[in-house]
């Protein structure tokens, strides 16, 4: 039950993109056709949960029993940037078909904040599920992992969507590209709001 | 490039925020008041001339293939010593701005300015470089803050002039994303004049 | 531009980087967790000041187990007691300092952390005619409970969901101010 709860907070309430300004730059970067933003949103999900995972055991068995807790935000995009370079390595050896989808996205994710924003909110941030507000243990932390990565391919894929509707439709010039893309995403941001208060 | 037109590059010509459309997240989620982008805007600042100084510096005895890391450490360095410094002096504006201080390390303007200006100028060009891509970002985030904050809370700086409790969807995330995109409309036709 | 790459100069040049960044974070690490401390010392004392009557004491920093959860509270002996207490709101945990005096009166409230709708339920750190209404309040006599709920308490417009979170942190801490006294 609790799970269920971070799951729909995580996708839908506090959506990452759409609430809480998360991964903007990637999602307006690759979001203009639709396999690109899948291809992309399957190599986040995949970073977001691997990267949430280990940077939870480095703060919890390394930086916290030697109080080094400042050297979170330096300790973690290391861990990242290093994390996304194996992956890389490794899905190339193992499975070539796999690194042709997502292999072109995967530089792009150690300067994506969503990976570094989900780690450093997971270890820093009290939650409200269950038992009243307290730090998130390692199994609520890989489900809030997975549950934010699958809200950030639901709006980049909703988002693709409709850029592609866009892309064919008449625009005044000065809205032409961004803007009336940044438009829209606040008109999606509004229609995400319904969902606030629900958990 | 002159000496003036380096710092000044940065509100309209390479504005980070309307024409390099580059750092979208802390400009999206801190401008809910013109003093919130205000203090995002300096905190942004003070790594981008730091780091841009540092890299200038190491970027010829850097072998080419660790500069990215290498880069990172440096930018991350400085973004923990901010954090540092602003914990223990302005712990306040530390909380209010919470994650978005330890996400500049990601912030692609940083890491972009080193990679396109600092590792191949001097020092003193870096250091302006910095001042000016960090002053048109710290405009450009006060500008939205100043309309999201009037438009959201009927205020200016703090300073209230519309009694009443404004429109509530321009504080939250809807009218971060409408108020930018309207506003790179209107940057856009300012631009073509 | 860049030196040519070998795996020695790579290694040393992120090692020598790597080095002198800690050493320097080391440093200003050290200089300034005077000063963090300090400020949220200060911090800490000023709620307490704001929640509790007037005092002389240094205020103790205290634990208490109840229904299985932890609660830290501050004893004043002679002033009362500041409990520390939390309640999930409508965006996350809200996060009080309620003070209790010898009396069994809630003194004042004061908000530390919250991440409610700005606009809307965040109003509960600043809207004084809702806090406000807290102060000189016996939960003995008057019901801790917005009146939806057939309670006192006047809730913030359109924000019951943050006020039935501040009222219960409220509740939980005079259930600790109660178990409190009853140890004594």
């Amino acid at each position: 039950m609790d799970y269920l709860l971070i799951i729909i907070s995580a996708v839908f309430v506090n959506n990452i993109v759409l609430a809480q300004f998360l991964g903007v730059c990637p999602f307006l970067g690759v979001s203009n056709k639709l396999s690109t933003a899948t291809g992309m949103s399957g190599a986040v999900c995949f970073v977001i949960t691997l990267a949430t995972v280990v940077t939870y055991l480095l703060n919890r068995y390394l930086l916290v029993p030697f109080g080094l807790e400042f050297l979170q935000t330096i300790a973690f995009i290391l861990v990242i940037a290093s994390l996304v370079q194996m992956v890389e390595i490794i899905l190339k050896k193992i499975s070539p078909s796999l690194y042709q989808a997502l292999g072109i996205f995967l530089p792009l994710i150690t300067t994506n904040c969503a990976v570094l924003g989900v780690a450093i909110t997971v270890v820093s941030k009290e939650f409200n599920f269950g038992s009243g507000p307290h730090m998130m243990n390692l199994a609520e932390a890989t489900v809030y992992a997975i549950a934010t990565s699958l809200g950030y391919g639901l709006a980049m894929v909703l988002f693709a969507g409709m850029r592609e509707q866009l892309a064919r439709s008449s625009v005044p010039a000065a809205f032409k590209g961004l803007p009336i893309a940044f438009i829209t995403v606040g008109i999606m941001a509004l229609a995400f709001l319904g969902f606030s208060g629900i958990v | 490039m002159s000496k003036l037109a380096l710092i000044t590059k940065g509100f309209l010509k390479e504005n980070p925020t309307f024409v390099l459309v580059l750092g979208m997240c802390p400009t999206l989620a801190t401008t809910t008041s013109a003093m919130n982008g205000l203090e995002m805007g300096l905190a942004t600042m003070f790594v981008l001339i730091l780091s841009n100084i540092v890299i200038s510096l190491i970027a010829p005895v850097v072998p080419d293939k660790v500069h990215i890391p290498v880069y990172i450490v440096v930018i991350a360095t400085f973004v923990t010593l901010l954090q540092l410094l602003m914990q223990a002096y302005v712990p306040e504006v530390y909380e209010t701005l919470g994650l978005f201080i330890p996400l500049i390390v990601v912030n692609c303007i940083v890491l972009g300015r080193a990679e396109a200006f600092a590792n191949k100028n001097t020092v003193g060009d870096s250091a302006l470089d910095g001042i000016g891509i960090g002053l048109g970002f710290t405009v450009s985030l006060v500008v939205i803050g100043i309309v999201r904050e009037i438009l959201g809370s009927g205020s200016v700086f703090g300073w209230k002039f519309i009694p009443g409790d404004g429109i509530l969807a321009f504080v939250m995330a809807p009218g971060a994303f409408i108020v930018l995109g309207y506003l790179m409309v209107l940057f856009n036709k300012l631009a073509k004049r | 531009m860049a030196a040519k790459s070998n795996l020695l100069n790579m290694a040393l040049s992120l090692s020598a980087v790597c080095l002198v960044c800690s050493a320097l974070l080391g440093g200003v690490y050290a200089m300034t967790s005077g000063p963090i401390a300090e400020a949220q010392a200060a911090k800490t004392a000023a709620s307490i000041a704001r929640v509790l009557p007037e005092f002389s004491v240094q205020p103790e920093l205290k634990t208490v187990e109840m229904d299985g959860v932890e609660y830290s509270y501050y004893d004043v002996p002679g002033s009362g007691i500041a409990v520390i207490s939390s309640a999930g709101g409508f965006g996350g945990p809200l996060k009080l300092m309620v003070g209790v005096d010898d009396n069994g009166q809630i003194v004042n409230t004061v908000v530390l952390s919250h991440s409610e709708t700005p606009g809307l339920g965040a109003k509960c750190s600043t809207d004084v005619a809702f806090i406000d209404q807290f102060k000189g309040w016996d939960p003995a006599e008057r019901k801790l409970a917005v009146r939806k709920d057939g309670g006192d308490v006047d809730a913030i417009t359109a924000s019951t969901i943050t006020s039935r979170a501040y009222t219960a942190a409220i509740a939980s801490a005079y259930d600790v101010y109660l178990k409190v006294k009853g140890n004594e």
